[in-house]
């Protein structure tokens, strides 16, 4: 379990985290998303204690960083954004000597090839990192993330650079990694995120702005739902029936097209399903549904919204996980 | 601390730093040897010891100049400061390293003085004695240079300040010898390794000397750690 309370880094008078606090439970996946120069890796340098964090603590398992950083950082698999590598080694001797570095207690070859074999650079272990393609560079810095089955891996930005198989993957990888290990990665890729993390952590200039299950954030930003509508008839009678189901908020009429068919945008309260609501109302006054849609805002819009100019501080409605 | 060391020894070994360094250091001692002790047919190593010091003050920020400035700018100091492995293990893995490999270099002159034992009995004692003066001498420059490299990401002016610092410790008795203010001169006499190196060569074994040489090494793998550490929390 990770455990980030208040935590704050400064560089002089610039704020780069502010005052960030959340917390994963053991074997969950959370994304972290925000723009370039978010804090996203600032904070990820302060949870392994690459950096030291100006003020707040971060505690892995009841160990915190600062006080006992050896106990600590054992427990933890880093994978920063650049990987840590040496370009004159080759593949296995670089992992030999991570594997020494972090002290790691497992028998020493059988633990390297399993871990090459799991990120798919068994092949390549006699070659000289030097002479490798970014993929493969990446992958053996996911290699010594892994060294020592670490309970906590944090990943900085893991799939960057990978080509789309390599993609799925390193994805399909995080996710059942996911089942042992709490795993914590950054993106700024929106699609990425939604299809691996349990979780997603926006931050934007050094603030949580959403905290939220994946599923959850789009409507917790929002604060309600919606829904398409295409229904033949008139319109007058469509508006006037639709507006006496009890959670809708607003319905906005969209163009008319041929055969007397017209749009309509229709927001509700969260948490309710209005769609059977609106099913039998329009089979009352005789107009049928043609199309039905969730108009849920998409996590591009989101995200868009989120780290736009406004600030507001959405953690408070939305579903903490 | 030994994953550090085995580390950076394969690094000088695997490239062509190692015998790049050592190639140099064999060229220029065998030309000081074939100078002093042939030229002016003696058995004492005094000359050839003496003159070493201005090969050694380019070859170490050499060894040096990227233990620490490199992993910085590579990023690659990500992986060592997150690792359980301590500051002062890294440190100290870093000196040793460099150590060995100038260590090795010394060794030319134990061979030195079996090509003499073939013309005339070789001082043995004095012989060890200045052996031991080169490597704690050594020892002292690349504390010094290991700190330097902390300072900077650059390697080229990690090694170009070491190189100048060299420049400036072997020029250190003529500018006090120009300055001629007596506080000044005994400052600056204290302070310069090469009042204590000298010693060695004659053959004196002092315990002041080797006191001084092992406490300045301290000092500076001790700063090398403290650089380190601040560095994580600006």
């Amino acid at each position: 379990m990770v455990e980030v309370k208040n935590l704050t880094k400064c560089y002089g008078n610039i704020k780069a985290v502010d005052d960030i606090s959340f917390t994963v439970e053991t074997g969950e996946v959370l994304g972290f998303l925000g723009p370039n120069g978010a804090g996203k890796s600032t904070t990820m340098n302060m949870i392994t204690g690459y950096i030291s964090s100006t003020s707040g603590t971060v505690t892995i398992d009841g160990s915190e960083i600062l006080e006992d950083p050896k106990a600590t950082k054992q427990k933890i698999g880093y994978l920063p954004e650049i990987p840590p590598i040496y370009v004159d080694m080759t593949v296995k001797k670089y992992l030999e000597f991570m594997f020494d570095l972090k002290k790691v207690k497992l028998p020493k070859n059988e633990h390297i090839e399993e871990v090459m074999r799991l990120v798919g650079i068994s092949d390549q272990s006699n070659r000289i990192i030097k002479n490798l393609s970014k993929g493969y560079r990446q992958r053996v810095g996911f290699a010594q993330a892994l060294l020592g089955n670490p309970p906590v891996l944090i990943l900085d930005e893991p799939t960057v650079g990978l080509d789309p198989k390599q993609i799925i993957e390193i994805r399909k990888l995080i996710k059942s990694l996911g089942k042992k290990h709490t795993v914590i990665f950054s993106s700024h890729v929106l699609s990425e995120i939604s299809a691996t993390c349990d979780r997603i952590i926006v931050i934007s200039n050094g603030k949580i702005i959403a905290d939220a299950k994946t599923n959850e954030l789009s409507t917790s930003v929002s604060g309600e739902q919606k829904l398409a509508l295409q229904i033949e008839g008139s319109p007058t009678d469509v508006v006037s029936a639709i507006k006496k189901i009890p959670a809708v908020i607003r319905i906005s009429k969209g163009q008319t097209m041929s055969n007397n068919v017209t749009k309509y945008m229709v927001e509700y309260e969260k948490g309710v399903d209005i769609r059977r609501d609106v099913f039998s109302a329009m089979s009352r006054i005789g107009c049928p549904i043609l199309d039905m849609q969730s108009g849920n805002e998409t996590l591009e819009d989101m995200f868009l919204k989120l780290t736009s100019a406004d600030q507001t501080n959405y953690t408070k409605n939305g579903g903490k996980g | 601390m030994t994953a550090i060391l085995k580390r950076e020894l394969s690094s000088y070994f695997n490239s062509a730093t190692a015998y790049v360094v050592m190639a140099a250091y064999f060229v220029f001692s065998g030309i000081f040897f074939t100078y002093f002790c042939f030229g002016f047919n003696t058995t004492s190593l005094a000359g050839v010891y003496g003159n070493m010091f201005y090969i050694i003050m380019f070859i170490i920020p050499i060894i040096t100049m990227k233990t620490l400035s490199e992993e910085k700018h590579q990023k690659t100091d990500q992986a060592l400061l997150t690792s359980p492995t301590s500051l002062t293990e890294i440190v100290i893995g870093k000196f040793l390293g460099a150590f060995i490999l100038y260590a090795v270099c010394c060794c030319i002159f134990l061979v030195y003085a079996v090509v003499i034992s073939f013309f005339a009995a070789p001082d043995w004692p004095v012989i060890l004695c200045t052996f031991l003066g080169i490597i704690l001498l050594g020892a002292t420059l690349i504390a010094i240079n290991v700190f330097i490299s902390a300072l900077t990401e650059s390697m080229i002016i990690a090694a170009v300040v070491g190189m100048a610092l060299g420049l400036l410790i072997s020029f250190l008795k003529n500018i006090s010898d120009m300055l001629s203010i007596d506080w000044v001169t005994f400052v600056l006499e204290k302070i310069n390794p090469l009042t204590y190196y000298t010693n060695f060569t004659y053959g004196i074994l002092s315990i002041t000397d080797i006191v001084f040489f092992i406490t300045v090494t301290g000092l500076f793998l001790f700063f090398t750690v403290r650089v380190l550490e601040k560095r994580r929390w600006s």
